[in-house]
């Protein structure tokens, strides 16, 4: 008998229904968490935070509204509406306020509000001025990071404004024990205090508080019980009313206790995941390996003839279809960053057991197939990639990316599981690693990780070489000297590595920063108990409580970095064609090409603050046609030819991307300015700063926030995206490309890397483009490569897409780290898409 | 041991990489410059001549042909090695017609042999047998084009009669030193009828350890380069065939022989 079965098992007609009633209408912003919270917080004021964390917790899932779906076969849901989200003002909510008008027709991420919505969260909103993580975090920082973030050289965003996420609990755990196994534990642990340990007070606090929170989860899961058995009495089709009875069933059963069907546990692992998202607004709370913990209640099952295949994938499919129910706001700038209202849960199949053998099974086969049924972004399906890894495997998961949904990304064993050795994992849980969010590793239910920390642009610190610390006429940096005296490419660069040092550092303090903000204001007594060693050190992981403790920003901007620095040693110092001042000029003129509204706005500022410190004063009026005139400004005809001709010499100079060893080595140096610097930092919970180096979908964003860089990228267009090749730079092909990437030093980055590699259909074609395809991932590995994933969709239907959204509602597409609706991202995002080297024609 | 191989030059146009259409797995083609025959359909008329040319790409004059040597060559290849291993792939020749330089073809041949890669090659066997027969011992795939058994059309098409071609191809299958495959560029007009494809699958069919046959549509990406080159394209009224149409030919040829017939490289 075969270790494992490989057929295609087919869809049952639920599927489409649920996925059409999910999509019928605009997500939807609801009051209920925003008020409950509220209520809660009023009544609690006297006791310890984590504490009144979880009687907050109880409270909002005590009383907040719940709904089963119809014809779904796994309850709860956050909201009442499809797809619809709650607010989280602990975290913050001023930007949502701000938005109130706006958020239902903004371009990324719509929501629909309604306006006695708005007033129960204004309402709620009045309690927490002052009371907030962003605002502690605020008044932690130092003031030159609150700067640096200001300009523009990094933003923490991501944990400045919502909940942490990041993580992978111990499914498995409650699945095996459920949340009464849990709490029995926390008794034990409880008994041991003694009221003369000098922790007692937070000790006792904290266990508490769990058992608290375990205890309202096991109620809110009997009010679903009660629900489902008044909507079974009131279900007059028998086969529902079916249904509706089993699913009272498992809710008194689970997540209480353990799981002892494949549908409990689904269950069970359901309530796991939905209530992890209720408690805080974190995002990519991610399954980790579900074909590995849900096996040996499939296995079972199917042993005894309790379950067939088609019902266990007809189960599997309904958790797909709800991983896309739940939903998160984020402010406008954000929801760019993240486009696609993407919620990042990572799920991962395949790989190995802690021992070191392939542990690919029945469900790593049936979890690619749900997302070919289910078709939707989420989950971010994942498929670990090693030496032993079974073929049949790899040409499932590319049957599934030449689908065109960008699913599966690809991870390399080979690299990761060393890297993670290399911070300090043992090997056994190293081996046991799965991703979270995008691209990042780590070892499940043992780990705060931190990952996606922040967005560190590597482009503005060599801005701020040539501007010697200046930007937008303040000065915000060191001072590296005057460009115009540089008498070597080493001095420059020398120049550039200082630049970055700087802004690292305090690219950590902001972080360390709100870091401690959510350790005193937002402790999270759920999510903790199932993090070991938080039970036993009796305290949350936000305190430190985790047994792995990292935090991990990400870089991005090195393929514009590399070509950048490559061209000024090449054009500047070796071939002597341009001065470091001609460069520099053309920079700020942007070659010649004209100025955008925000250049000309930045021009005149720096101009306004000059006549200001010489008491000069403007009026209003006048700064508007200050903007017109810069931006009507033309350049005399000698320069703008000069810039032209420069862009061609630069343009003539070997880019990365194209397997080119001299430029590519000199890429692997820039990435170690950003990698390198940050391991010698730590955070507050006690673990090390690592870098990643992908982008989410933040190069659109924050390459226009990024002036024109000697690469010859124009004033605020993207920004190149992950450790790919600068888009239509590489022209070599696929395999080149990928050459060049695996020159990077991925391993040093052991918060993840990100390569996009984008293939027209006809690549993939026949079993020979699939077999072709599969190479193609393991000769990237074979080099080292870390991670690899695809869009895989023709320009013409991108523009036909881009032109008739109607007609594309479903159209997936790979973005950075994750998959989303390519209808819902923005304008200028869809066009970097279509603009990306189109592959293997 | 020598390997002087390595020092013969040669002139080629263009090397490309991540091939997947033409042999198995993923391959780097290597074109070499010079054609014997002047196919009215040709999608690489920059292949044709010998002489080094300048051709307008998007509106700059770009410089077609260059003279490498094997090593030079063999750089690039290697570059790729991890693929073929996990694919298959390998180098393979194209053109023009590779025969038409000989000693660089082979030695090129030899060249990728000597360190392990697989090697093809596209040709349409235009050369004296013993050519042909230098190059058998360093090649693992020989992709022959036949484009028509009537020697008179085929000489209308293209310029030459195609007797030695047919002739060699017999030859190359008695050696049985290479896997050998036959590739039909189905043109409308010039061999797109039933009976003209049955007949070259009939001939196909006869030569021993042929399997496969391939039919690759006519299509126009090509058409650009002509007026690149200052030449009139003299097929412009002509249109790649229909899938539904290339199935019928595809079902054609495999009714009539034992064949295994694919559409495409």
């Amino acid at each position: 008998m075969a270790k494992y079965y490989t057929q295609e098992i087919q869809k049952t007609d639920r599927i489409p229904k649920l996925v059409a009633d999910l999509y019928a209408k605009m997500p939807e912003i609801e009051s209920a968490r925003a008020r409950l919270i509220t209520e809660s917080y009023k009544a609690t004021e006297d006791k310890p935070i984590v504490m009144r964390r979880a009687l907050a917790f109880a409270h909002i899932l005590d009383n907040i509204p719940i709904v089963i779906r119809e014809g779904e076969l796994v309850a709860g849901s956050s909201t009442i509406a499809p797809r619809g989200c709650q607010t989280y003002p602990e975290f913050s909510y001023k930007w949502l306020e701000e938005e109130f008008d706006t958020v239902a027709v903004r371009k990324a991420d719509p929501f629909y509000i309604a306006e006695q919505t708005k007033q129960e969260l204004a309402e709620a909103d009045a309690y927490w001025e002052g009371k907030t993580t962003s605002e502690l975090a605020t008044s932690l920082m130092a003031p030159e990071a609150r700067k640096a973030i200001e300009h523009n050289i990094f933003t923490p965003g991501n944990y400045f404004y919502n909940g942490v996420g990041h993580v992978t609990v111990q499914y498995e755990r409650v699945l095996a024990q459920g949340y009464r196994g849990i709490i029995e534990q926390v008794r034990e642990e409880l008994e041991k205090c003694s009221p003369g340990d000098a922790d007692y007070c937070t000790r006792s606090q904290f266990l508490q508080a769990v058992i608290i929170s375990c205890e309202a989860v096991i109620r809110y899961a009997n009010r679903y019980a009660d629900l489902a058995q008044r909507e079974a009495a009131a279900c007059t089709d028998s086969a529902r009313r079916q249904e509706l009875m089993q699913i009272a069933a498992n809710c008194r059963q689970v997540p209480e206790h353990g799981a002892g069907s494949f549908w409990e546990a689904c269950q069970s692992f359901w309530f796991v995941q939905q209530l992890l998202q209720l408690e805080s607004s974190g995002h990519s709370i991610s399954p980790g390996r579900f074909d590995q913990y849900m096996y040996p209640y499939y296995k079972k099952d199917l042993e005894e003839g309790r379950l067939t295949r088609e019902a266990a994938q007809e189960l599997i499919d309904c958790i797909w279809v709800k991983l896309n129910d739940l939903n998160k706001c984020r402010d406008a700038a954000s929801a760019e960053g993240f486009a696609g209202y993407s919620l990042f849960q990572n799920l991962i199949v395949g790989g190995q057991d802690r021992d070191g053998c392939d542990v690919t099974n029945d469900l790593s086969f049936m979890c690619i197939t749900a997302s070919k049924h289910v078709f939707l972004p989420q989950p971010s399906l994942s498929i670990r990639v090693w030496n032993k890894s079974p073929h049949e495997l790899l040409l499932k998961a590319a049957d599934l990316t030449r689908t065109g949904i960008g699913l599966p990304a690809y991870y390399n064993d080979e690299v990761i599981i060393p890297s993670l050795l290399s911070r300090g994992l043992t090997l056994e849980d190293a081996r046991e690693y799965n991703i979270i969010g995008c691209v990042e590793p780590q070892k499940a239910g043992k780990t705060e990780g931190w990952h996606d920390a922040a967005f560190y642009n590597m482009c503005r610190p060599l801005e701020l070489v040539f501007s010697n610390g200046w930007d937008k006429g303040e000065k915000i940096s060191i001072e590296t000297g005057r460009v115009e005296d540089m008498t070597s490419f080493e001095e420059f660069y020398d120049a550039y590595k200082k630049q970055m040092d700087y802004n690292i550092s305090l690219l950590v303090n902001a972080d360390n920063a709100i870091d401690v903000a959510h350790a005193t204001r937002c402790p999270l007594p759920f999510l903790s108990c199932m993090v070991d060693d938080c039970i036993k050190r009796g305290k949350t992981v936000q305190e430190g409580g985790a047994v792995y403790n990292f935090t991990g920003p990400q870089g991005f901007g090195i393929a514009n970095m590399a070509d950048s620095l490559y061209a000024i040693k090449k054009l500047v110092f070796e071939e002597k064609k341009v001065t470091l001042g001609e460069y520099k000029r053309a920079l700020a003129m942007n070659f010649g090409q004209g100025f955008d509204a925000v250049s000309a706005g930045e021009i005149v500022t720096g101009i306004l603050r000059e006549m200001e410190k010489n008491g000069m004063t403007v009026e209003e009026d006048q700064v508007a046609g200050m903007i017109t005139a810069v931006m009507n400004a033309q350049l005399p005809a000698e320069e703008k030819k000069r810039y032209e001709e420069l862009l061609e010499m630069i343009e003539q100079v070997p880019k990365f991307g194209n397997d080119n060893e001299e430029v590519d080595m000199f890429a692997r140096d820039v990435a170690h300015t950003y990698t390198r610097p940050l391991l010698r930092f730590r955070n507050p919970r006690g673990g090390q700063f690592q870098a990643g180096l992908y982008p989410v979908s933040a190069n659109v964003p924050l390459g226009a926030q990024t002036g024109a860089t000697p690469d010859g990228r124009l004033a605020h267009t993207p920004v190149a995206d992950g450790v790919s090749p600068s888009a239509g730079k590489d022209v070599h092909g696929p395999t080149a490309a990928a050459n060049s990437v695996s020159k990077l030093d991925h391993g040093i980055a052991s918060n993840g890397t990100l390569f996009n590699q984008k293939f027209h259909p006809t690549a993939l074609s026949g079993e020979k483009g699939l077999e072709n395809f599969v190479a193609l991932i393991r000769s990237y590995f074979d080099q080292k490569g870390s991670h690899m994933q695809f869009n895989v969709v023709d320009r013409e239907t991108l523009l036909d897409a881009q032109a008739h959204p109607e007609k594309y509602a479903h159209l997936v597409v790979r973005v950075a780290g994750y998959s989303a609706l390519f209808t819902t991202l923005s304008k200028s995002l869809q066009d970097d898409i279509i603009r990306r080297t189109e592959q293997g024609l | 041991m020598t390997r002087d191989y390595l020092e013969t030059k040669g002139r080629i146009f263009d090397i490309q990489r991540y091939s997947i259409h033409d042999g198995k797995g993923i391959r780097t083609i290597c074109f070499l410059k010079g054609c014997v025959l002047r196919c009215k359909w040709c999608c690489n008329p920059e292949s044709q001549e010998y002489g080094i040319q300048k051709m307008q790409v998007n509106g700059k004059t770009k410089i077609i042909g260059q003279d490498v040597t094997v090593a030079q060559v063999m750089e690039t290849v290697e570059k790729d090695r991890p693929y073929y291993v996990r694919s298959g792939g390998g180098l393979t020749l194209s053109g023009g017609e590779s025969l038409c330089q000989p000693e660089f073809a082979r030695d090129l041949l030899h060249g990728a042999k000597a360190v392990g890669i697989n090697t093809a090659m596209e040709s349409m066997g235009c050369a004296k047998w013993e050519v042909i027969e230098e190059i058998l011992p360093y090649l693992d795939h020989y992709l022959m084009d036949i484009k028509h058994m009537d020697g008179e059309k085929h000489k209308r098409f293209t310029g030459r009669d195609n007797g030695l071609m047919l002739e060699n191809a017999k030859k190359i299958a008695a050696s049985g030193r290479t896997k050998l495959s036959i590739r039909v560029p189905v043109i409308p007009t010039f061999n797109d009828k039933p009976e003209e494809i049955r007949a070259i699958a009939a001939f196909a069919d006869r030569l021993s350890g042929v399997e496969d046959i391939y039919l690759l549509p006519y299509h126009r990406l090509g058409q650009d380069k002509y007026q690149g080159l200052g030449r009139v394209y003299e097929l412009p009224q002509i249109l790649p065939p229909e899938p539904t149409y290339m199935e019928r030919l595809k079902g054609e040829v495999e009714r009539s022989t034992k064949l295994k017939c694919h559409i495409g490289g």
